[in-house]
């Protein structure tokens, strides 16, 4: 456990009276409240270490004891744990989970035993804190709806994912946030989705977007071709003298549309015509014949 | 999966005992547009999907002590920083279409 200096949080000197405080904790908390900056994990941060400094400092009982014990805090503690023996006669073991590394909350608890003598004075309902997470799928994932189970602060969430979910879309789960405090309800779990794409196809909303080799002699005197789809495979038509680049729309073919069971997007097939190599002699000669016919 | 609100108010004597509010705070909140109130039975209430906004605005205003008008700006603010985080996530989206290596 570090020491945390309160007054360089809050950027005042120690002799900066409650007025002082009052305006540097201000001033700070306008520039890192979380409801100004949403979803930013290091103004929370950072607005969790004001609060608590200012808890401390804009309380005189608080104050003094940091100002007397708070740099020497370590041996505070010892002095403290020697008068308790002293008086109850007791010398059993200290049950502490004190941890090294620094750790904010440690620190604060160890000076003045928890959040819940640091009250505000009064009772008020507070909405529990909303949860961020988020869960990383890949585009087949993504393309059903499917389960999945979630641990959220050691709580396992079971949760539907709806086929069509966009890369960075982010879903509400009410009442799966923090607890609220004296009462008032539960805050939210935000979830934000992130899709990876290892497929030959990418996505735009709803539409796919494929590029599909085709050989130059289907390409001529057309055929058919089979393709892979995110459902299985497609047979596809290939028009005689189908030029390089044309595209095939697939009406349906696409990606299902968010929360609208049964509704897909398009798929679009470029063909790319793939031009033979390592000709033998005989298509050689076939090709010089046609080039002058 | 989503919360589908049903039409649930919450009466806001109600609301301003257990937020330590003035009722004449929230009423000057309506004056400005910054929250609907809804009046049944000579009663008055807020719709339950307003809850959120309104205790946004109750924290601003008494945490961190910004007027009406300031927290009107920065709802306001606020909404654009949204829908262009949306319009990033979108853009961010169609560029990856052109990228060859994912």
């Amino acid at each position: 456990m570090t020491f945390v200096d309160y007054y360089k949080i809050l950027g005042i000197e120690k002799t900066a009276t409650p007025k002082d405080i009052k305006i540097a904790y201000r001033k700070l908390a306008r520039k890192f409240h979380p409801d100004l900056n949403p979803n930013d994990n290091d103004a929370k941060k950072n607005f969790q270490q004001i609060n608590e400094a200012n808890e401390v400092l804009s309380d005189p009982d608080k104050r003094q004891k940091y100002d007397q014990y708070g740099k020497d805090w370590q041996h505070a503690e010892q002095f403290e744990k020697a008068n308790q023996e002293q008086s109850s006669g007791f010398r059993g073991q200290r049950n502490s989970n004190e941890q090294s590394g620094g750790d904010f909350s440690v620190f604060f608890e160890s000076m003045f035993g928890g959040t819940e003598g640091a009250g505000r004075g009064r009772q008020v309902k507070y909405r529990g804190e909303d949860y961020t997470s988020q869960i990383n799928l890949n585009l087949v994932d993504a393309y059903k709806t499917h389960q999945q189970t979630i641990s959220v602060n050691g709580k396992n969430i079971r949760i539907t994912i709806p086929a069509g979910i966009e890369n960075g879309q982010t879903i509400k789960i009410s009442g799966h946030g923090s607890p609220g405090i004296n009462g008032g309800p539960n805050g939210d779990l935000y979830i934000t989705f992130y899709i990876a794409n290892h497929t030959i196809f990418k996505r735009l909303g709803n539409n796919l977007y494929a590029s599909i080799d085709v050989d130059l002699y289907t390409a001529i005197l057309g055929g058919e071709i089979t393709i892979d789809t995110l459902n299985g495979k497609v047979k596809l038509k290939v028009l005689p003298e189908t030029q390089n680049g044309s595209k095939v729309n697939l009406k349906g073919k696409g990606f299902p549309v968010y929360k609208n069971e049964g509704q897909f997007g398009d798929l679009q097939v470029t063909y790319n015509i793939k031009v033979p190599t390592n000709l033998t002699e005989k298509q050689k000669e076939l090709f010089t014949e046609l080039s002058k016919s | 999966m989503e919360n589908h609100q049903t039409e649930t108010f919450i009466d806001i004597h109600e609301f301003c005992i257990n937020h330590h509010v003035d009722i004449s705070f929230i009423l000057s909140l309506q004056q400005s547009g910054l929250i609907e109130i809804t009046t049944i039975k000579e009663t008055a209430f807020i719709d339950a999907s307003m809850l959120q906004q309104l205790e946004k605005i109750v924290r601003l205003y008494y945490e961190l002590d910004i007027n009406i008008e300031g927290i009107e700006s920065i709802i306001y603010l606020l909404q654009r920083i949204n829908l262009m985080h949306e319009e990033i996530s979108i853009l961010k989206n169609r560029l990856r279409i052109y990228e060859s290596n994912e």
